[in-house]
């Protein structure tokens, strides 16, 4: 008997290949290129330190005689800096690669933190209901109404002028973490309890309340597996955000220090000499910023698409 | 000791404009084995008594008055964790619809083991081995493939069987069934009472059965409530009731049912609506729709009556009784 089961059931792998999702992304050329763009920008950002031929942390490896070289297809370019160097020497390739991952980490583990805050809040707010309820939402509200900015430069101004510059740059990747994870969590707090509210009334919360099982298990096993598809759409919307809210404090100098990179911090060390000619310091590292969050956003937009039951195609 | 035992009781919704009620009144008992069924029209209160039970009410209703005694514990006085271990274990709830009740994410066996190991102390295994001896128990075909597919993969027949089989998971004493066939087609509904009934005869459980469909009823049931905006208006042996219903509207009732007779006659129906709770008349709240209306009716609340196994609230039926037993005792004399 079971042996004719086992023939009979598919594995994981064919059920994958049969799936909606599968065939949506046979289908889709721009979800395709953005998955490949998107795998490449991770392996770049994990293999950083075996593909990049220069050490950026390394100061021993610095010339400052190379400074401000252009890229090695221009006429000034040395053959030994790709895509140039920046106003301190550093190999703009190499930097970039280890750039690309720092804010990889930084937007992966700040929505983590993000997300892991948010769903629980929103659960609870959900399924608990009444003023539980109302306190949670209107915290989230307050929270919403402080820009993500105004309170990542409140904090960080205040952390950098209390303790000091030295462990501020020692702390920097923990602190744009926590900063950037705690002031978006209310983005997936009321996105989960919107998909809470609509799940609580379904027979099978009842059944389960019925079954005598605790309010906790009927929250995360029974109620949250039902609101993943909204969770998944907004985690790559709110990752590419949150890529955006580092470089943008690192260009306004409270983000990663200029030791150690991230994609923002080097578009901003470069701009001091933008109109002195070393257009390539600030412009490379946009564009590669720019295609990391664009192609984010296009599988956001993709993924949105193919969990959307009214969209469905068949 | 008899294994349900509700006293008199009064579930209000707590409203802006003030409350309504929603039962009253209720006051009936239930010894082990026996199966009753509640009938009445939509909106009588019916699904609100089955969740009273398992005090399961969601806001804004609660209860007001009364207890509701199961082996002699009052369930309202219970923690929520001496209310979780009753719940599903002892006493257990089906529902209407089979496509909503089974949770869409998880494989039937999933949610059997899951409820399982939530109340006694298995192991996976052990459970697993308890959920398809369940699920052989509702005639599941291939019930070791239906552990591993999801709710989807199934028809809405095999379905309703799945959760009963997990209503019975845990060899519970009370069955509350709230239309449980009601999602159903006709062939399948025949079926799962069927299988009810034997179910409930072999393991010796109670049931509840909430309906309104009194053919159902007759089938499965010893005994009958007929509720009216929120009060049981008759209640007695199934078999009185329907062959010799006593108050006005139970009678309606049955003669709305569709019989094989002459072509090309009309149904005959109860006129009018039931009143919505806010304005249930003052009296009986059935004296706007009932063809035998007095005045009395209109500003007395009926009490309730014996008329043989019966128990009527209607003032038609205690003038009745109080004739029949004048006329006795002066026969007597």
């Amino acid at each position: 008997m079971n042996a004719i089961v086992d023939d009979n059931a598919p594995s994981m792998l064919q059920r994958f290949r049969q799936s909606h999702f599968w065939h949506s992304f046979c289908i889709d050329r721009v979800a395709q290129i953005s998955f490949l763009v998107f795998v490449a920008y991770l392996i770049a950002a994990l293999l950083a330190p075996f593909i990049a031929p220069y050490d950026p942390y390394d100061p021993a490896t610095i010339d400052i005689m190379n400074s401000e070289l252009p890229p090695s297809w221009q006429e000034e370019g040395d053959s030994a800096f790709w895509l140039g160097t920046d106003a301190q020497g550093r190999d703009l390739w190499s930097t970039i690669l280890f750039g690309t991952r720092v804010s990889l980490i930084i937007g992966i583990c700040a929505v983590m933190l993000q997300a892991m805050l948010g769903i629980c809040i929103g659960l609870v707010a959900g399924y608990v209901g009444g003023k539980v309820d109302s306190l949670l939402m209107r915290m989230a509200d307050v929270q919403l109404s402080f820009s993500t900015m105004m309170v990542a430069i409140v904090v960080l101004a205040v952390f950098q002028a209390t303790f000091g510059t030295q462990l501020y740059q020692e702390l920097a990747m923990l602190m744009l973490i926590l900063v950037i994870g705690i002031a978006e969590w209310p983005q997936y707090a009321r996105t989960v309890r919107a998909s809470v509210l609509a799940e609580k009334e379904k027979e099978y919360v009842d059944a389960a309340r019925v079954m005598g099982l605790p309010a906790l298990r009927i929250m995360f096993r029974h109620i949250l597996p039902n609101t993943l598809s909204p969770i998944l759409v907004i985690s790559t919307v709110q990752i590419a955000n949150a890529i955006i809210s580092e470089a943008a404090l690192s260009f306004l100098g409270l983000g990663m220090p200029v030791s150690q990179p991230s994609l923002g911090s080097l578009i901003s060390s470069g701009f001091e000499f933008i109109f002195s000619g070393s257009w390539w310091i600030t412009v490379i590292p946009g564009l590669v910023l720019v295609g990391l969050v664009l192609v984010m956003n296009l599988l956001g937009d993709w993924l949105r698409d193919v969990l959307n039951p009214k969209l469905y195609k068949g | 000791m008899s294994l349900l035992e509700v006293k008199d009781l009064e579930v209000r919704f707590g409203l802006r404009k003030g409350d309504v009620k929603a039962l009253r009144d209720i006051d009936f008992t239930l010894k082990r084995g026996e199966r009753v069924g509640i009938v009445g029209e939509s909106g009588a209160g019916k699904s609100v008594l089955g969740f009273s039970i398992l005090n399961l009410l969601s806001k804004p209703g609660y209860i007001a008055k009364g207890e509701v005694l199961f082996e002699g514990q009052n369930l309202a006085d219970l923690s929520p964790k001496e209310l979780g271990a009753i719940r599903g274990n002892r006493i257990s709830m089906i529902f209407q619809d089979p496509m909503m009740t089974l949770n869409p994410v998880l494989t039937i066996g999933e949610q059997m083991v899951e409820c399982l190991m939530a109340h006694r102390k298995i192991t996976k295994g052990a459970a697993r081995e308890i959920a398809l001896q369940k699920l052989k128990q509702v005639y599941i075909p291939s019930p070791e493939q239906r552990l591993d597919q999801y709710p989807h993969e199934l028809s809405g027949g095999m379905r309703q069987r799945i959760v009963i089989a997990i209503g019975l998971l845990l060899d519970p004493d009370l069955i509350i069934a709230d239309e449980p066939t009601t999602a159903l087609d006709v062939t399948i509904q025949a079926e799962i009472m069927e299988l009810m009934l034997e179910l409930c005869e072999r393991n010796n459980v109670a049931l509840i059965l909430i309906t309104h469909d009194l053919g159902v009823v007759s089938q499965v049931t010893q005994r009958t409530f007929v509720m009216y905006a929120g009060r049981i208006i008759e209640q007695g042996p199934t078999r009185e009731i329907i062959n010799d219903a006593q108050h006005p509207y139970t009678q309606g009732l049955i003669n709305a049912l569709p019989q094989m007779g002459i072509r090309g006659e009309r149904l005959r129906q109860i006129r009018g609506a039931m009143p919505t709770l806010q304005a249930v008349p003052q009296g009986c709240a059935f004296s706007p729709r009932c063809d035998y209306v007095t005045e009395n009716c209109r500003h007395v609340l009926p009490g309730f009556t014996r008329s043989g196994g019966c128990q009527v609230a209607c003032h038609m039926v205690e003038e009745m009784k109080r004739e029949e037993q004048r006329s006795a005792e002066g026969s007597e004399e």
